[in-house]
């Protein structure tokens, strides 16, 4: 499976933001290769919710790694539209991550002396055509947090500012690395929800690395890794909110 | 090996960047302390061991002529061991080929042999045969410097008469191990030179048959020199005593003593500001490690680990760092203290130099050091000890950080978000921030320190050579002169001006205070020889009482209006009691001046003079010297621009090399403090910045949030070094006031300039070394991995 499997599935429709060529990457550690990605082909369409399921050392964050331009394969091509990363310096992987990526991390990796609108603001500083701060964490639902420091948030509260602080840059694509690996279920349901709304209202390419299966019935598609490759790609018929989700 | 200490050795190796770091503050610390311990103790053995094998005097009388028998007679007084006459003049010596005059000491020594006290080391050469009077032992540095070898003759004027001796040996005496001539700072062996003659020669050449005018006393062990003083002043008195004095009192011994003394308050001074900086580094790279293994320490206390045995890891931790450092430091230390101890070596003339340092400096540096790194971890390990295993195991709460509230809310706001950051890091750890700014003001302040030497040496030498003295050249009589005298001076070829002046030996007493020294008759209207206020005052010698300099007037508690018991050492012997009219301020000597007339007047003679200060016409200067030399009068010639010179040329290299050292020192201080704060603040936030990596900011971005933090405080340490630089330099400049000479405060805006200079660049360096780590983060492992 794998490779042709997701190739035939692919829909003609809407263009694709980030896809990859047989995208290898082996580990070398001493003497021991570990083959992270064995030719990975898969494409991201824009504005979908991908889930990327697996479990761990599956090669899902590896993958994400390499989509999001912090680490580099070992062969293969990644494209971003028509541009290809793999090509891009240092300076201009840099550049990417600044104007293209946006990253939600298991644990927050908020600033702590940072409110959560300068958090946010961190990016927009940077960013070409960013959101106001206090705009990108109203759709996080933190309207009212907005002069918290991370200290004074709850878990969930400060995944949101995360969330808000990727976002903020309007990125082409926002990638997520376990968003709710350190929630209580409750809580995580709080964040997917922010996530699938960001998805829905500004159109945001999207993919949500999990080993939570349960999280994949909100995505439009589903691309489960196994041993580092593709073991299945499955389309949602109906995609469920959040709130209907249950781990 | 156990587990624990092998984790201590992988810890040490980790680390290294900062163990080094911490390594080289204390090593400074400890190098200064050896150095100046190993070279005091090495200059004190020294002095001490050739005191005793040469039999150096304890006591030293001197008279105008005293009859030879008289010898016996103080050799019978109470305490007395022996005494040992003996004729001690100036001569003026024409050096071939040199044309200025140059001075000599010209002392008797028994034609057969050594004395019995204040023996020569014969240095080369032999000693003066019985039959030949005209056979001469010289100074060695005297011989090297005018590059003078065993056969060649000097003419020597002695009182009036030339005459021509040969060189036979060159020795060393205790008595000159700082051979300085009248009114010089600096021994001038070109132009200062001590020569040994025959007893015979010198009682023919100074009318002295049968006669002496100094004698020099061993005591029995344990016989305080005072009574003995007073004793021999009475006995000398009618034969024109100046004044009997001890050992401490003699010119080159007190010198001597005098450096010492500065050695030993310099050993308490420097090294402080270098501990207390290792220790407080110390701290923080413990604090910070231990903060990193709360885990490691929850699981070993689970394991059953004791406190102590903890606490012992971390403490060993501590001392290892402190301890690489002492070792580097007793290294240099001992090699800076054998260099120091040479350079005194050339300047204070020993026949043998005794540098074998004991263990005491370096136990003392060694233990001081350990324990003041010990006394920094203190508060890094109760940390860990205290921590409970449960709570250890759980990863730290996230520092809590506050808005700046009124004006600093508004500065804050005009802020981006990278400074934002960083000025908040800063008022989340004040005490962190504190001592970073003020490990690097140390080294600002080390640093000014160290050039405010220049600087003040400069001072002094504008003010006591070019500003109170005008004249290019001090003439000294062999005895006082009629006023008539200075006329004929300015009839010598190139003399356009010459200005009388008379000393006396005097002992001024205030109620129970006293001071021996000696009291100049100037002309109110001096203009070349000026009693000048280093203040920037030409002060007017008032036509009655005496005008003190500060530091006199302080030994003998009296201010202006106070009256001073004058007594004087010459002549009749006049004792009178002089109102102080004035005081002023001078960088050398305990100076005190009256108006000529008065001073004539005190000393029931007509208008005497046995000083002549000189203008000179360079063009004619080497026609001047030719007719000085030939001038019987003339004891002795003192030329204000070879003072100037040998001063520089004494202190000039010598102080560069140390002003270089401290530099360096300073470097090591701010580097090791920038880097630390620096490697601390990346092990703190590693994982902050590369998630700033990750959201897209480039590396000099990311250097820029943890480097500005250092750089800022930095910039608060500039301002802050140069006041702590001002202080440091007032607590040594204080701590190096003698009674010869104080440093003046100074400390020229181009010093502070240096100084900052300095520190920025090795913040710079390090910063730079630190910013390489910043490429080498790891963007993924901070996806995944929490701190």
């Amino acid at each position: 499976m794998g490779a042709s499997a997701q190739e035939t599935e692919a829909p003609t429709g809407p263009a694709v933001t980030l896809s990859t060529r047989g995208v290898t990457k082996v580990y070398r550690s001493g003497e021991v290769e570990v083959h992270a990605l064995r030719g990975v082909d898969v494409e991201l369409y824009e504005s979908e919710l991908v889930v990327l399921l697996g479990h761990s050392g599956s090669g899902k964050s590896t993958l994400l790694n390499i989509l999001g331009g912090l680490d580099r394969p070992s062969e293969g091509q990644v494209f971003l539209y028509d541009e290809e990363l793999t090509a891009l310096g240092e300076s201009a992987l840099t550049r990417y991550r600044r104007d293209h990526v946006g990253f939600v991390f298991q644990f927050y990796n908020l600033i702590p002396s940072l409110t959560a609108r300068e958090n946010v603001a961190l990016v927009t500083e940077i960013a070409p055509a960013p959101l106001d701060p206090a705009e990108a964490l109203a759709l996080v639902e933190l309207e009212d947090r907005l002069d918290h420091f991370p200290a004074q948030l709850s878990g969930g509260e400060q995944q949101r500012v995360a969330i808000a602080r990727a976002i903020a840059k309007q990125p082409n694509v926002l990638l997520c690395d376990e968003p709710t690996g350190a929630l209580d279920s409750a809580t995580g349901i709080l964040v997917l929800e922010a996530i699938q709304r960001v998805n829905r209202e500004l159109g945001t390419t999207t993919a949500l690395i999990t080993h939570n299966v349960a999280i994949a019935d909100m995505a439009d598609r589903v691309v489960t890794f196994s041993d580092g490759q593709i073991s299945e790609v499955r389309r949602n018929a109906e995609t469920r909110a959040p709130a209907e989700l249950h781990w | 090996m156990n587990a624990l200490d092998r984790k201590l050795l992988r810890d040490l190796w980790r680390l290294r960047g900062q163990v080094m770091a911490v390594a080289f503050i204390v090593a400074s610390g400890v190098a200064v302390l050896v150095m100046s311990l190993t070279s005091h103790e090495a200059l004190q053995d020294t002095a001490d061991a050739y005191y005793e094998r040469y039999r150096f005097a304890e006591v030293f009388g001197t008279a105008k002529r005293a009859p030879e028998p008289l010898v016996r007679r103080i050799a019978a007084l109470p305490g007395v061991q022996s005494a040992e006459s003996r004729i001690s003049e100036f001569a003026i010596v024409d050096v071939e080929g040199f044309a200025e005059p140059v001075m000599a000491n010209v002392v008797s020594i028994p034609e057969h042999g050594q004395p019995e006290l204040n023996r020569l080391a014969l240095r080369s050469g032999r000693w003066i045969s019985a039959t030949r009077s005209d056979e001469v032992i010289v100074n060695e540095p005297f011989l090297e410097d005018h590059g003078l070898a065993l056969g060649d003759e000097l003419s020597v004027i002695m009182r009036g008469h030339k005459r021509s001796l040969t060189i036979v040996g060159s020795a060393l005496s205790p008595e000159f191990v700082y051979a300085i001539g009248p009114g010089a700072l600096m021994p001038d062996d070109l132009r200062y030179g001590i020569f040994w003659v025959g007893r015979k020669t010198l009682e023919a050449a100074y009318d002295l048959d049968g006669a002496f005018n100094t004698v020099a006393l061993s005591l029995l062990r344990g016989t305080p020199p005072e009574g003995v003083i007073a004793r021999l002043d009475e006995l000398l008195e009618r034969n024109g005593g100046t004044g009997a004095y001890a050992r401490a009192d003699q010119i080159s011994n007190w010198f001597l003593t005098n450096e010492l003394d500065q050695l030993e308050r310099m050993s308490g001074i420097l090294p402080t500001v270098f501990l207390v900086v290792a220790a407080f580094l110390t701290n923080a790279v413990l604090a910070r490690l231990i903060a990193i293994e709360r885990g490691e320490i929850g699981v070993l206390k689970a394991f059953g680990y004791s406190n102590l045995a903890i606490g012992w890891h971390y403490a060993k931790m501590a001392m290892a760092m402190a301890g690489l450092g002492v070792l580097i430091g007793w290294g240099l230390g001992y090699w800076l203290g054998y260099y120091n101890t040479s350079v005194y070596a050339d300047l204070y003339r020993f026949p043998f130099l005794l540098f074998r340092p004991s263990a005491e400096p370096f136990l003392v540096a060694g233990v001081v050091s350990l324990g003041a790194s010990l006394l920094g971890a203190l508060g890094a390990v109760r940390g860990a000890v205290a921590l409970p295993p449960a709570e250890a195991m759980r990863p730290p709460a996230p520092p809590s950080f506050h808005k700046s509230a009124g004006v600093l809310a508004g500065l804050t706001s005009q802020l981006d978000q990278p400074t934002r950051m960083i000025v908040r890091q800063i008022g989340r750890w004040p005490l962190r921030s504190a001592l970073t700014v003020t490990g690097v003001g140390m080294s600002i302040a080390v640093s000014i320190m160290a050039i405010q030497w220049i600087d003040s040496i400069d001072r002094l030498v504008e003010v006591y050579y070019h500003q109170a003295q005008r004249q290019d050249a001090v003439v000294a009589l062999a005895d006082p002169e009629d006023e008539a005298a200075v006329r004929a001076f300015t009839t010598l070829p190139g003399v356009l001006a010459a200005e009388p002046a008379r000393v006396l030996p005097v002992t001024f007493r205030a109620g129970q205070l006293r001071h021996r020294g000696s009291l100049e008759g100037v002309e109110p209207d001096a203009r070349l020889s000026l009693v000048y206020d280093a203040g920037g005052r030409i002060v007017q010698v008032p036509p009655e009482g005496l005008v003190l300099s500060t530091m006199l007037a302080r030994k003998l508690g009296v201010a202006p209006g106070d009256s001073v018991l004058v007594e004087v050492r010459e002549g009749r012997r006049p004792v009178r009691t002089l109102p102080v009219a004035e005081v002023f301020e001078t960088y050398i000597g305990m100076a005190a001046y009256i108006d000529r007339a008065a001073l004539n007047r005190l000393m029931l003679e007509p208008r005497r003079v046995d000083l002549v200060s000189l203008l000179i016409d360079s063009a004619e200067e080497r026609a001047l010297y030719a007719e000085l030399k030939e001038i019987p009068k003339v004891s002795a010639v003192m030329l204000r621009r070879a003072a100037v010179d040998t001063f520089y040329e004494t202190l000039g290299e010598t102080l560069m090399i140390f002003v270089s050292l401290f530099i360096v020192f300073a470097c090591t201080l701010s580097v090791g403090v920038v880097y630390n704060a620096a490697r601390i603040a990346l092990s703190e936030r590693g994982r902050e910045l590369a998630t700033l990596r990750v959201l897209g900011f480039s590396r000099w971005e990311i250097a820029y949030f943890l480097l500005g933090e250092a750089a800022l405080l930095v910039l608060v340490a500039l301002p802050a070094g140069c006041l702590f630089g001002a202080g440091l330099a007032w607590i040594v400049v204080a701590a190096f006031e003698s009674e010869l000479f104080r440093i003046p405060y100074v400390i020229e805006p181009s010093t502070y300039g240096i100084a900052v200079l300095i520190c920025l660049v090795s913040a710079l360096v390090s910063g730079l070394l630190v910013r390489r780590r910043l490429d080498r983060l790891d963007l993924i492992a901070v996806l995944k991995t929490r701190e």
